[in-house]
């Protein structure tokens, strides 16, 4: 008789995916660096800005477009990023499957967020 | 000299525990492997490999001072005191320094690490430009002792599916190779989120080689061909 209390874990791979998120990592992080460097020095260059200049900068639909092109960057790095960390230290599928799910709508609900806080001022 | 070594048997002791031992040697010339040796004859109950005594055949790779490496190419004057051995990391003991290598050769032959050339054989043999051979240096003096993969925390938390710095240097070894025609299978069977991808470019693998090869350097091509074909 096979004993069938002794769980038998079968190690599958071969998911055929990992290059574009591979690439799109990288991509992400350059344009966020352009955009935090183009953004520091603009704070640099300007010292003593209040809220009206703030208010007068991001008022530049040019801006508020850049601004959510680094938030979309930022959010799909953060996604890879939080995923690789979950693959590695989180054992279980179905345990892993709704962390993925959860940062999922999080990060969805930030971008609506971020739209709503862009064109909201 | 002071050591402290890992000893375990799993068969009859509960736990590991670390063993002092004290060599009146001077260090001189001495390579560590022939201070273990000494201490063998002093206590022949320490388990461990070795074979070559020369780092070619990478029997008695093992962790120095916390640092993989083979016992056999490590001056003993190099080391600081007690110098402490333990066993090949996240690998399952076997006893005292000898570790099961299974999982590492397993993921070794999942790269089918040999050459597939479907021509008839040549009368002589297949040849190859200078410019070709060149290709290989760096790849093909892997000595799979596994000090690399031990290092490597991918391996660590996914030894079952990560293949590991080794077996990825020696995939990309068979997809340089200029003979070998099966080069767009070989990046399928690589091209997975676990397999491939565990890398994040933590180098321990660079650090600890003692061989002073590269195996980051083997898996940025890998995952730069695979872009290749892509884009």
């Amino acid at each position: 008789m096979v004993d069938r209390r002794e769980s038998v874990d079968r190690v599958v791979t071969g998911a055929h995916y990992g290059l574009r998120d591979w690439i799109v990592q990288r991509v992400t992080a350059v344009i966020m660096t352009i955009y935090i460097v183009l953004l520091t020095g603009y704070v640099l260059l300007h010292p003593n800005m209040g809220y009206a200049d703030w208010d007068a900068l991001f008022s530049h639909s040019i801006v508020r477009a850049f601004t959510l092109v680094f938030l979309l960057a930022m959010y799909y790095h953060a996604w890879i990023g939080v995923r690789e960390i979950v693959m590695d230290y989180v054992k279980s599928a179905p345990l892993r499957l709704s962390i993925y799910v959860l940062v999922i709508v999080s990060l969805v609900l930030y971008v609506i967020w971020a739209v709503q806080i862009l064109w909201g001022v | 000299m002071k050591f402290k070594i890992y000893r375990y048997n799993p068969e009859t002791d509960e736990q590991p525990r670390m063993q002092d031992y004290d060599l009146d040697i001077v260090a001189g010339e001495k390579m560590l492997l022939d201070a273990l040796l000494l201490i063998k004859e002093q206590d022949d109950s320490l388990s461990l490999r070795k074979s070559c005594r020369e780092g070619v055949c990478g029997s008695d790779a093992m962790n120095i001072n916390g640092r993989n490496g083979l016992a056999c190419v490590t001056q003993l004057s190099s080391l600081k005191e007690p110098i402490t051995l333990r066993p090949l990391p996240g690998l399952p003991v076997i006893r005292d320094l000898v570790v099961d290598m299974t999982q590492f050769f397993k993921q070794y032959n999942s790269v089918k690490p040999y050459l597939v050339n479907n021509d008839p054989p040549p009368e002589t043999e297949r040849l190859q430009s200078p410019a070709q051979r060149a290709e290989l240096d760096g790849l093909y003096e892997c000595i799979l002792c596994g000090c690399c993969t031990t290092a490597c925390p991918s391996f660590w938390w996914n030894p079952d599916k990560f293949v590991g710095p080794a077996g990825l240097l020696q995939a990309y070894r068979f997809i340089a190779d200029s003979r070998d025609q099966v080069t767009s299978e070989r990046l399928d069977n690589l091209e997975d989120p676990y397999r491939l991808f565990r890398c994040h470019t933590i180098m321990n693998c660079v650090d600890v080689c003692p061989k002073e090869l590269n195996p980051t350097e083997a898996i940025g091509k890998i995952k730069y061909m695979m872009m290749k074909r892509t884009v």
